[in-house]
């Protein structure tokens, strides 16, 4: 393993001892936090037990559709845009300030147009999402090499051919990076619409677990979206290291 | 000896191509190319050399049908080239235009697949173009774990199992370093003699336009033109080790009297801004 | 130009309003005309504007310690070659977390009221902050630096005449980050754990299911996000021209 990879886990190990260590020693109350120790085996109580299976598959569920809608829509957008250069500069303002609109702010009108059901934390998902794809996609069709396209006509490859063949394979490795974030605003958006209002998934049971002051569930579960989320980052973050080495230049 | 007959058929026709940009906001026309007339002869290698900005690529962008000439008639096996490139034409960069997503062997399959061409064919096709330019042992490699000269050669292979009649080469070896640019001129010449292609190579190294080409077409500065087509007069069988002949040295001198004026001018049009 | 595509896109964006209240009808939804009237009347209100004050007070503390933090781990780190590149990885896990799901630690560390809001507030902020700024010190071209040290430059003189102008920038686009984060963290904070802000109130009408207030706070959130977004991101630009 290298160097850095093992001192980063190092790090990680030792913020978590520390946290344990402070704990146990009584600088950090108990009832403020548990022990990582103890947040990791009421974890296994909860995955054990199966009570919350049914949270975590519709958790799971939405953030999975929220990722699906917003890569399609957002790749889809970007190559449209792209060649529409006169809308593009219309709407470039609202791109600019895109991520400075509370986007939970939206949250209550949802709920109110689409009911108490899932499509709310779907679309808050899918909203903070789909411009990170759409960015992304913007920012690798815009630097497609102009000889490529020549190329292109060389093999006399149409419009459609072209985008097909060239200029998506061309930005894939930046709509890998829209994608990337895709997946953490998906969770982010779903996860934090249940915390706000919604009677059930993985943020809802956090939420009562906090106003029924049962600290172990909360923790459990808290431990339970960090490890998700830090796995599913780590794993993409190695997986387009992989993808990328081939093309570094 | 002379490589090219005067009876071998005429294989492109140029009369008259004038490239003129319009004009821009404050900015009056600009013209940047011609009138040219040239013809080229089946089989023949011919190379164009110029000062910087002369509009050289402007006409291999013309006859390739990558761009469209202001006024003036091109013509390819007798068709007239309307701004779309011709079956039977191919074209190398001298920018990298390996694809980077591709192994080696997918790169030079490219235009193959395109047409649709049956899996045997497409096989046996890369694998005769991954040996004649040495890069067999790379076949699954990414472009980038290769070195320029090789990234150049998969472009040239890429062409090259098109099996184009004519191919343009536009500043293809301006990238590389010197002893890479030699070596690749002999890999052009073996390729030349092997397909019987035409070839318009587009250069600004003097000697390498006098040692690969049977006639160099030297350019005068914007709007560029013909100033004087010298004929080389090497034998088909030929390579770098040409620069050894007496004759060699006195060629490339005579190129670069015609030009040295030429590339003043276009320094003190183009060149050190304020 | 500049000016009239955004006419153009403020026009856009009001008929599409528009269009899709007609497509929703009146029971979940208001015009643009009736969201306006209902921020003026927001707006007139004697109660209304403490609410503001609170809200703002907490950003303006979240947002000041953010920085504050943020560029104070940026800037270390990035010092360091070994160090940015363990801790790089770990910010970005940081960012993608669902922060919502550490505000209950935040309210059983700090109980319910404004520090919690703040706290809430600067973690948002922090995480963005700290990676722009890490990265703006790290992409220094070593050239500058080797310039720095042929004029025999002080290392004061090189931070203050280099170093800092150099990665100001990325500095500011990381800041213009950090600012739009910590208002959506701030108000967020406000939704569950306060009695007081703008944040409170947009809960409170959610609960009383008050579409006026919505839509009216919302509008005026966004806006005021927009404004502030806007003016920094000028900044930004001019930063970025520069160079």
């Amino acid at each position: 393993m290298k160097r850095v990879t093992l001192l980063r886990i190092l790090v990680i190990l030792g913020a978590i001892g520390l946290l344990e260590g402070l704990i146990h020693a009584g600088i950090v109350p108990r009832f403020t936090i548990i022990p990582p120790s103890e947040m990791a085996s009421a974890l296994a109580a909860i995955l054990a037990s199966g009570k919350l299976k049914v949270d975590i598959a519709v958790t799971l569920t939405n953030v999975a559709v929220a990722i699906v809608a917003s890569m399609a829509a957002g790749v889809t957008i970007g190559t449209v845009l792209q060649r529409a250069a006169a809308l593009r500069r219309i709407l470039d303002p609202l791109f600019a300030t895109y991520y400075a609109i509370p986007m939970y702010a939206f949250y209550p009108l949802l709920i109110v147009v689409f009911g108490l059901g899932d499509v709310p934390q779907i679309c808050i998902g899918f909203l903070l999402a789909v411009m990170a794809v759409i960015i992304n996609t913007l920012n690798g069709l815009d630097r497609v090499p102009r000889v490529l396209l020549k190329a292109a006509r060389m093999h006399r490859m149409s419009a459609l051919r072209t985008a097909l063949r060239i200029r998506l394979p061309y930005a894939a490795p930046y709509i890998f990076t829209g994608f990337k974030l895709a997946v953490a605003y998906s969770f982010i958006g779903v996860i934090g619409a249940e915390f706000i209002t919604s009677s059930r998934g993985i943020g809802y049971e956090i939420s009562f677990a906090y106003n029924n002051f049962d600290n172990r569930l909360m923790y459990g579960l808290i431990l339970f979206v960090l490890a998700l989320v830090l796995t599913v980052n780590m794993s993409l973050h190695a997986w387009e290291k992989r993808l990328m080495m081939r093309r570094q230049r | 000896m002379s490589p090219v007959g005067g009876d071998a058929p005429v294989h492109v026709t140029l009369r008259g191509i004038t490239r003129v940009y319009p004009a821009q906001a404050a900015q009056p026309p600009v013209h940047a190319l011609g009138p040219i007339d040239l013809d080229l002869r089946q089989g023949e290698f011919f190379a164009v050399v110029g000062p910087s900005g002369c509009g050289k690529s402007t006409l291999l962008d013309v006859i390739a049908g990558l761009a469209v000439a202001s006024a003036g008639d091109a013509r390819f096996e007798g068709q007239a080239i309307d701004g779309s490139v011709p079956d039977g034409i191919g074209v190398v960069f001298q920018e990298d235009s390996s694809f980077p997503w591709l192994t080696v062997h997918d790169n030079i399959a490219f235009g193959l697949r395109e047409l649709g061409r049956p899996a045997d064919v497409v096989q046996a096709k890369v694998k005769y173009a991954l040996d004649f330019m040495g890069l067999a042992d790379f076949a699954q490699a990414y472009p980038a774990q290769l070195s320029g000269g090789m990234r150049q050669r998969v472009c040239i292979a890429r062409t090259l199992v098109l099996e184009p009649r004519l191919i343009l080469l536009d500043e293809p070896f301006g990238a590389l370093d010197q002893q890479t640019r030699l070596l690749m001129g002999d890999e052009l010449l073996r390729l030349w003699r092997e397909t019987g292609a035409t070839i318009l190579l587009i250069t600004h190294a003097l000697d390498e336009a006098t040692m690969l080409a049977d006639r160099v077409g030297v350019m005068s500065a914007r709007p560029g033109r013909f100033l004087e087509i010298v004929t080389t007069g090497w034998p088909r069988e030929r390579d770098s080790t040409i620069v050894a002949d007496p004759r060699f040295g006195g060629l490339t001198s005579r190129i670069w009297t015609l030009l040295r004026g030429e590339s003043l001018r276009a320094l003190g049009h183009t060149g050190v801004r304020r | 130009m500049k000016a009239r595509d955004t006419l153009i896109l403020v026009a856009v964006v009001l008929v599409a309003w528009q269009l899709l209240y007609w497509a929703v009808g009146s029971i979940a939804f208001r015009s643009p005309a009736e969201t306006v009237r209902s921020a003026a009347v927001l707006l007139a209100d004697p109660r209304f504007m403490p609410h503001v004050r609170e809200s703002m007070l907490a950003f303006a503390e979240a947002f000041a310690i953010a920085v504050l933090i943020g560029l104070s781990i940026g800037v270390t780190l990035g010092a360091s070659r070994l160090a940015s590149e363990v801790a790089e990885p770990i910010l970005v896990a940081l960012y993608s977390i669902p922060k919502v799901t550490l505000y209950p630690v935040i309210l059983l560390v700090f109980g319910i009221g404004m520090p919690a809001k703040v706290a809430f507030g600067a973690i948002h902020g922090i995480v963005p902050i700290s990676i722009f700024a890490l990265n703006a010190i790290r992409n220094i071209n070593p050239v500058y630096l080797r310039t720095g040290q042929v004029l025999r430059l002080s290392p004061w003189a090189a931070a203050r005449k280099i170093l800092i102008p150099a990665a100001l920038p990325e500095i500011v686009t990381g800041i213009r980050a950090g600012f739009c984060l910590t208002l959506i963290g701030t108000l967020l904070g406000e939704m569950f754990g306060a009695q007081r802000g703008l944040g409170h109130l947009l809960m409170q009408a959610m609960t009383r299911h008050n579409m006026d207030s919505i839509m009216a706070l919302t509008l005026l959130l966004v806006v005021f996000a927009a404004t502030v977004n806007g003016l920094l991101l000028a900044l930004d630009h001019r930063l970025h021209r520069r160079v």
